[in-house]
């Protein structure tokens, strides 16, 4: 059994590249379909995915805000908050971006470089 | 008694203010970053330790010859009733203000802690959806976009180093083994507290021009000591590489890998190339501590000067053992004597 961030990766995957709302038992049919195509070695591990899981890890993601349901319909059709580059967007904004905590939360490489800086930079690049 | 609250304040203003501007104006904690960083706690905890102690000590004077004495008095005053009469208005301010201050500064570490990790929980949810495990060893993912981007988040046996798209094809394989070095050296040394620490002190005293100077000092430092560690296995030639194409940005990837694959770096111990980036970084002055940071890098590792020999050294730390134990054998040594 895959562990439940392997799941949530994979259902995102799934949300991600899927055009509309999908209802869990979609997702449960899509997530065993992809592993019998990894080959016989996988096993046959995905055959035993309840329906039940794809739920647990469902609602984890929308704890996390990164999926949200729709209320009306019955059974509820799942689809993600924003898309993969979006999210992607979200974090190289924090890495790159300027917030008071952020040299205390992760360590880049090379801070921010002003522009004159950068030109500098360049220039020693340059000269041969 | 009284003399030690004198000397006390004068002590805390004396690291508050002349100190610090001196110590980040200096040239030497370039040459011996360690030693330099071990100086900057020194005086932030003996700073903090003696605007703490003198007004402590201070307030405490009529109740006792000594600290111990004193806290005993204010023990019977506060817990058993007490008379209070002894002390007077400005006794019974220092001691509220030493009580705010030592509240703030603890309340501020452990609010900056729960913030930092938050953040840092939220990102690493993201990064294990976003992120793709790398073939660069374990705790090395890599996210796909296309600025050179290389950075690692802190958080235990968690931590992982996070690597571009554009960062990877920018890169020749020993200068990516170059930032991975320099990356994982700051997870090794721990450098995430440092600058914990460093970023609550600034946020609780926001004003005192120490608290500033001392983080910005900090998390340049950290850069030249992560940077000495990728010396020891990668040449000083690909270090600087790899720093100049990332910080060149996006924008000049494609022309700065073009000139490096034209011929050898030119600019290795080229004096004039130093100077012009000196010249950069003065033009640069009032940007973020971070700018400087890239800046000094590049040109310590292009024009390198000797470390701090060993008894200059000797002489620093000798000062930082100084700093922390004048202030504490003064509150604590009378007491235990009397």
């Amino acid at each position: 059994m895959a562990s439940l961030g392997e799941l949530e990766r994979a259902v995102m995957d799934l949300l991600w590249a899927g055009q509309e709302a999908a209802t869990a038992n979609t997702l449960r049919d899509l997530l065993a379909l992809s592993t019998q195509a990894q080959g016989d070695t996988a096993g046959h591990e995905g055959k035993d995915l309840a329906v039940t899981t794809v739920l647990t890890v469902l609602s984890r993601l929308e704890k996390k805000g990164l999926v949200e349901r729709e209320r009306g319909t019955r059974p509820h059709r799942y689809q993600a908050v924003s898309s993969r580059a979006d999210h992607t967007a979200e974090l190289m904004h924090e890495v790159l971006g300027s917030a008071p905590d952020r040299e205390a939360v992760l360590a880049r490489f090379i801070g921010s470089v002003t522009e004159s800086e950068a030109e500098t930079l360049r220039k020693l690049l340059g000269h041969s | 008694m009284f003399w030690t609250s004198y000397f006390l304040a004068v002590l805390a203003i004396v690291l508050a203010w002349p100190v610090p501007i001196l110590l980040s104006r200096a040239q030497w904690p370039a040459r011996s970053p360690f030693t330099a960083m071990l100086l900057w706690q020194a005086i932030a905890l003996a700073g903090g330790l003696s605007m703490i102690g003198a007004m402590l000590v201070y307030g405490l004077e009529p109740i006792g010859d000594n600290l111990l004495a004193g806290l005993r008095g204010l023990a019977g005053m506060v817990l058993f009733n007490a008379p209070t009469t002894a002390l007077g208005f400005w006794h019974l301010f220092a001691l509220s203000a030493a009580a705010l201050l030592t509240a703030h500064l603890v309340f501020t570490l452990l609010l900056t802690y729960y913030r930092i990790e938050r953040q840092r929980r939220r990102h690493r949810e993201l990064l294990a959806l976003l992120a793709s495990p790398s073939n660069d060893g374990p705790g090395t993912v890599v996210i796909n976009h296309d600025s050179p981007v290389a950075y690692c988040l802190p958080g235990g046996a968690r931590s992982v180093t996070v690597l571009s798209d554009g960062l990877m094809a920018a890169l020749e394989p020993a200068e990516l083994r170059a930032v991975l070095i320099h990356e994982n050296a700051h997870l090794s040394q721990r450098h995430h507290l440092l600058l914990w620490a460093f970023a609550a002190w600034r946020q609780a005293l926001p004003w005192l021009p120490t608290t500033r100077l001392a983080q910005e000092a900090v998390s340049s430092l950290i850069e030249m000591l992560a940077d000495d560690v990728a010396l020891k296995t990668e040449s000083k030639a690909t270090l600087i590489k790899a720093i100049a194409i990332v910080a060149s940005g996006p924008s000049g990837v494609a022309g700065s890998r073009a000139v490096f694959d034209g011929g050898q770096l030119p600019l290795v111990a080229d004096g004039l190339a130093a100077d012009g980036l000196a010249d950069g970084v003065s033009g640069a002055s009032g940007g973020a501590g971070s700018a400087r940071t890239t800046a000094s890098r590049v040109s310590r590792l292009l024009s390198p000067k000797e470390p701090l020999s060993a008894s200059l050294r000797a002489l620093v730390l000798a000062g930082c053992l100084l700093l922390l134990a004048v202030p504490t054998a003064l509150l604590i040594v009378p007491g235990l004597l009397g």
